[in-house]
């Protein structure tokens, strides 16, 4: 099976998310704009987890995070400024009393727990010290529980943050003030890689 | 509804089961790599440009821009009725859910352009339509662009990198032509690289390029100062040095002398610098002290060495610590009482690297017949509640029926202020 799949590792993304965005299309298939909060609330689970924790490659888990953070991305999907076909599609029509009603709905659900996985000791403690060194802590709370516009980072999926700060720094996504696409210039993609190890493991030894 | 929805769940999981296994097996390789390799580097320290110098510990750590709210506050639940002016002066909502609105021009034909920065990254048009005013927006997805300047049926619109204009704008508004680039040698930074800009008496366009920093000693010749330009972006010229962050200025309606608000740099203490209201007398030969003088009296802590204020020009006004004035117009209407003509309206944003917040106002500048500041007078306050910010003024425009707009790129609003005796 592992050696069929390994030569069509380029192929699985885009596959996920032309699948996910004919999901998203079937689901959200009724005009945008007719679809109240309640309904379109209950599409979350679908791909976030059901309390928000997502089990889902490539996928964030979304609770705990600040109702500002949420808004402010929701509101980049809306206006097209933030890519993602399945969300692009769930944001479209969206009024601001949605995104209002979004923001307070994650940010009461649970914030995610750790791995079942225990840390790599050397990965974790390097990805603390590069978390140090540029202190991310600064804008993302001492703990990482995020605040305002600027996301919670504690055990978030390792895949996904590693995505996202690959993004961030390529200039692939721009975010809500612009600040992450400069703060990640200075690490290597290996550094990416322990930063995303340690964030995701918080708490979890 | 239901089957739609019972077809479509079914859809999902089944993509998401199969996105699921084909993304892990993607990912295994991945990560024998990784742990393979050897532990990076260690970087030098560096933080967001706005967090350097500031407390490492205490109640200043904490210290963080005010970011405005990706959605503007709902026209209902606008704080006008705590907003208050002097007694005659009345306030109203203009325009309201008008996210991030930050300048404002005026059309020959009565059209309101409204710039934007960060979060709204558009310009807009209002345009009255028999008593209903309409928000079209006419360019998106821009880099900060917060400087627009109208002139002779086009608007120019600054953005950190470029200067562009869109002709016959007002005629044009569903559908505006393509921009024509007027000027793009820019060092295109975000750090105060945001734009103000505006057409002078002398027909040239003046334009800021900002420090690249907090406080730091940049090429004057390449930042830090204010420059004019022929309107085809030919004959750039260096008018003022020295100028950390200006994001409004306007030309005295008699002298044609521009003046200006700077914002001075942060972190030094609470009450110290203050921001500064500038007037340029001799373009070209004025240095107005950044990084080494603040406030016409303070020198640096960091490159003030060897300087002394008395070599650059001092302020005509102080207008407090880190309140960051940014906009400002001469009153030139008729609508308001006499002792307001030739005085300054200017908007104050409010800080946000300060413990107590204050300003989020409007203050009246009063001058003497010699052009000295008589005085300095709060003209619409109300907007600091529980050392929170219930909006934050940008600019001000004096309208033609003498009336004055102010927006708030806070609550995504503009008011009008009218007078009547």
């Amino acid at each position: 099976m592992r050696r069929r799949a390994r030569p069509r590792a380029g192929l699985p993304p885009s596959a996920c998310a032309a699948g996910l965005l004919a999901a998203a299309l079937l689901v959200f298939a009724a005009p945008a704009a007719a679809q109240p909060f309640a309904e379109r609330v209950k599409l979350c689970p679908a791909c976030h987890g059901p309390t928000g924790q997502s089990s889902l490659p490539d996928t964030p888990s979304i609770g705990g995070q600040p109702s500002f953070f949420v808004v402010a991305q929701l509101f980049l999907f809306r206006e097209g400024r933030r890519s993602n076909a399945a969300m692009t599609e769930a944001a479209k029509g969206l009024t601001n009393d949605d995104l209002r009603a979004f923001g307070e709905y994650v940010a009461k659900l649970p914030p995610p727990g750790p791995p079942a996985d225990p840390p790599d000791p050397a990965r974790f403690a390097r990805g603390r010290a590069l978390s140090r060194q540029h202190p991310c802590g600064v804008c993302h709370n001492p703990d990482f529980s995020g605040r305002e516009q600027m996301p919670r980072l504690a055990n978030q999926r390792e895949d996904y943050l590693l995505k996202a700060m690959r993004e961030y720094k390529s200039g692939a996504r721009i975010g809500y003030a612009g600040a992450m696409a400069t703060e990640l210039q200075p690490f290597s993609d290996d550094d990416l890689r322990e930063l995303a190890h340690y964030f995701s493991h918080l708490g979890s030894r | 509804m239901a089957s739609s929805s019972s077809v479509s769940s079914t859809m999902l999981r089944r993509t998401l089961a199969l996105c699921a296994l084909v993304v892990f097996l993607g990912l295994v390789p991945l990560l024998a790599v990784a742990q393979q390799q050897a532990p990076p580097p260690p970087k030098e320290e560096e933080v967001p440009f706005w967090a350097v110098g500031r407390p490492k510990a205490g109640p200043g750590a904490q210290l963080a821009p005010v970011p405005p709210y990706p959605v503007p506050v709902a026209a209902d639940k606008l704080p006008v009725a705590k907003i208050k002016v002097p007694p005659g002066f009345k306030v109203e909502v203009y325009v309201p859910e008008i996210l991030d609105a930050r300048g404002m021009r005026l059309g020959d034909k009565g059209t309101l352009f409204v710039s934007s920065n960060f979060v709204a990254g558009k310009i807009y048009a209002v345009v009255d339509t028999g008593g209903k005013r309409e928000v079209k927006t006419i360019a998106e997805k821009l880099m900060l662009p917060n400087g627009i300047e109208f002139h002779k049926g086009s608007l120019y619109v600054a953005t950190p990198k470029a200067i562009t204009r869109y002709d016959d704008i007002e005629n044009t508004l569903d559908k505006p032509k393509d921009p024509v680039l007027v000027y793009d040698k820019l060092p295109g930074v975000v750090p105060h690289g945001w734009k103000f800009i505006k057409i002078g008496p002398d027909g040239k366009l003046y334009l800021p390029v900002g420090a690249p920093c907090n406080i730091c000693e940049p090429n004057s010749d390449e930042y830090a100062h204010i420059r004019r330009i022929n309107l085809d972006g030919s004959g750039m010229e260096i008018v003022a040095r020295g100028v950390r962050n200006t994001v409004g200025f306007d030309f005295h309606p008699k002298t044609g002398e521009l003046w200006f608000t700077d914002n001075q740099r942060d972190w030094l203490t609470e009450d110290l610098p203050n921001d500064e209201l500038n007037r340029l007398s001799k373009p070209g030969q004025q240095h107005f002290g950044y990084p080494y003088c603040h406030q016409g009296d303070l020198l640096d802590s960091e490159f003030g060495w060897g300087k002394t204020c008395a070599e650059y020009v001092r302020p005509v006004t102080l207008l407090g610590p880190h309140s960051a004035p940014l906009g400002m117009r001469f009153y030139t209407g008729k609508m308001f009482p006499e002792k307001y003509q030739g005085a300054i309206f200017v908007a104050r944003h409010g800080p946000w690297n300060r413990s107590k917040k204050f300003a989020g106002d409007v203050v009246a500048v009063f001058l003497n017949a010699n052009g000295t500041v008589k005085s300095v007078e709060p003209f619409m306050t109300g907007l600091v509640e529980n050392n929170a910010y219930l909006g934050r003024p940008v600019d001000v425009l004096v309208m033609k029926d003498g009336s004055l707009l102010v927006s708030d790129d806070h609550a995504g609003a503009i008011y009008r202020i009218s007078y009547s005796k």
